[in-house]
């Protein structure tokens, strides 16, 4: 038994202008969880504490909150874990509004899903029994497939926080698990629409998503997926697309990045607004003479990496 | 101390001032560096997405240099040093994958083992250097200054690629920004991405993100802010005009490399360390 004190985030829309933080002591018992915590305050000190929970076993991602500032599933984590100083901070799901202390809407998280359509589309016939897979085939959707929705990689999506409409992390990744399904008859469609703007190409990289997931999914590992199927489908008209050609050409010519040419190539030359916008910058930096160098030279033994492009390529 | 320096592509190109204030401290530390002039960019996480295979090849071979030279890597660039560190993992832990990047570095007389480490400029100063040793290199104490800390995703996410053992709850920069005598600035935005991997594509979104972590450095009464990754820095730096558009306030917080934060307080020469060489000005600090 170790005495800590819980500072939990509470809200009523209804009641309250602002949220505030209340302190709960509790004597948390040996093996508790963060879940088992909740419950204890909510039945032995205060009733109108709001949280939600279904299975305790990690499968239903009902009850993931932020514990210590990231989010957590509640039944999945030992408590004795998030101890820090004798205190434990427990706030709701970020990137989500809050209809009560740590209940969010999740309206907006499921209808990104929708957007992606996540269903096998095909129009040929079902065997006698289900429609088969190789293991091989399988092992390309499995990661995805482990998602259980609990939003805790869209809660910390840097992505997301700047930008309501990106499709987020959890959308795109099961938008990976129907377009790496062998079953399925639209893979080209899908990247399509997944390469427009709010997209796999909004990805800021930044693995939050990857940190907080509480199951197999990577999120951003399976957006860089889709990224490399939209690049091998041809699908390069957008910034992204051009972006990672220029990039790769700038390394395969010298070796290293050209910070002059990379960000006109990633505009693309026709694309006037796009070039125009560079413009405040460069004039800016080239006045603090942080422009580039004019003459991009290559490095040393660039023979030797001319090599590695040329063999790989094979 | 000896290590085999890597410098960039952002240090030799848009960010050379980062390039002279970590030579220059290096120096004054008496930290010897052995730099790669024949080394090529680390992909940043954009030629892994065109060719995975490619991206961990090339980094292979930086590595297999540098284990030539029997020096471990040191990194400027917080997302070099999050790039390579993952290459290192996926070659180490797929021995098949080691082989054929061996096969394919074989003809430039190069072979990856696996001895090197790689470190950040700021690893070494922690770990392998010691901040009781930095703190007696001090000659300017940063007395009173508020220094808001930006780690820059790639030193801590995904922390199976981290040096840290806690990438949620490390210390680093703000246990350094103390032993040069600074005041670290508490706030959410430190291990906030700062958007830079996006603004070719969505210049709005990336700047939104750099924007709530200026904004809410400068509400914490943050003098300056300091950052490990050069990409952080131009976007924190060079766009922070536009950013102050987006966030409807006047942030003027000037955006400091680590080796320029650490240099001011070691007394080297603000030219050295190329502090005239910023969007936003750095006169209020030193």
């Amino acid at each position: 038994m170790a005495m800590v004190i819980f500072s939990i985030k509470r809200f009523n829309p209804e009641k309250d202008s602002s949220p505030c933080y209340k302190d709960y002591e509790l004597n948390v018992p040996e093996g508790a969880t963060v879940l088992d915590c909740l419950n204890l305050i909510k039945w032995t000190q205060d009733g109108t504490l709001t949280h939600r929970m279904s299975c305790r076993s990690a499968i239903c991602g009902s009850c993931a909150v932020k514990v210590n500032g990231h989010p957590k599933l509640a039944c999945k984590t030992q408590a004795v874990d998030e101890i820090i100083n004798g205190r434990m901070k427990i706030e709701p799901l970020g990137n989500a509004k809050v209809l009560k202390d740590l209940v969010v809407d999740l309206e907006p998280f499921f209808s990104k899903f929708q957007k992606v359509k996540p269903w096998l589309v095909t129009d040929e016939p079902a065997g006698d029994k289900e429609r088969r897979q190789s293991t091989e085939d399988f092992h390309r959707i499995d990661a995805a497939s482990t998602c259980i929705m609990c939003a805790s990689c869209c809660s910390d999506c840097n992505s997301w926080a700047s930008n309501e409409s990106f499709l987020g992390p959890a959308a795109l990744a099961k938008a990976q698990r129907f377009v790496d399904d062998s079953r399925d008859k639209v893979a080209l469609e899908r990247v399509i629409n997944l390469s427009r703007a709010n997209g796999i190409w909004d990805c800021t990289h930044c693995g939050e998503c990857v940190e907080r997931c509480p199951t197999e999914v990577k999120p951003m590992d399976r957006i860089i997926s889709l990224r490399t199927t939209a690049l091998k489908m041809g699908i390069l008209n957008n910034n992204g697309a051009r972006h990672v050609k220029g990039f790769v050409d700038s390394i395969r010519s010298s070796g290293r990045l050209n910070e002059n040419v990379i960000p006109i190539k990633s505009m693309g030359i026709f694309n006037i607004p796009g070039l125009l916008s560079l413009i405040p910058v460069g004039i800016r930096m080239f006045l603090r003479g942080k422009n580039p160098p004019i003459i991009h030279k290559h490095i040393d033994d660039m023979d030797d990496v001319k090599r590695i492009f040329k063999r790989l390529k094979k | 101390m000896k290590y085999a320096f890597y410098t960039g592509c952002v240090a030799k190109g848009a960010g050379r001032e980062l390039y002279s204030s970590s030579v220059a401290v290096a120096k004054r530390l008496g930290i010897e560096l052995h730099e790669l002039t024949n080394v090529s960019c680390c992909g940043a996480g954009v030629i892994s997405e065109k060719d995975p295979l490619l991206s961990d090849t090339l980094n292979a071979r930086t590595f297999a240099i540098a284990e030539e030279l029997n020096l471990d890597i040191m990194n400027i660039c917080g997302t070099c040093q999050g790039v390579m560190m993952k290459a290192q993992k996926n070659i180490d832990n797929d021995a098949k994958r080691k082989e054929k990047i061996n096969e394919a570095l074989k003809d430039g007389g190069h072979q990856y083992k696996g001895s090197v480490k790689i470190k950040h400029l700021l690893h070494i100063l922690i770990e392998d250097f010691g901040l009781d040793k930095l703190k007696t290199f001090v000659k300017k104490p940063l007395k009173g200054l508020k220094v808001a800390p930006f780690y820059g995703c790639y030193l801590l996410r995904p922390s199976v690629y981290s040096n840290f053992s806690s990438s949620d709850r490390t210390t680093a920069l703000e246990d350094l920004i103390i032993a040069l005598g600074g005041e670290p600035v508490q706030y959410d935005g430190r291990s906030k991405c700062c958007g830079f991997p996006i603004v070719m594509m969505n210049k709005e979104s990336s700047l939104t993100m750099s924007g709530i972590s200026l904004k809410e450095a400068k509400e914490k009464n943050a003098d300056c802010l300091v950052t490990p990754c050069p990409l952080c820095h131009l976007n924190l730096d060079s766009y922070q005009p536009e950013i102050d558009k987006i966030v409807q306030t006047k942030l003027n917080l000037p955006i400091l490399h680590l080796p320029q934060l650490i240099g001011i307080a070691l007394g080297i020469d603000s030219k050295e360390l190329g502090l005239n060489k910023h969007i936003v000005s750095t006169g209020k600090i030193f």
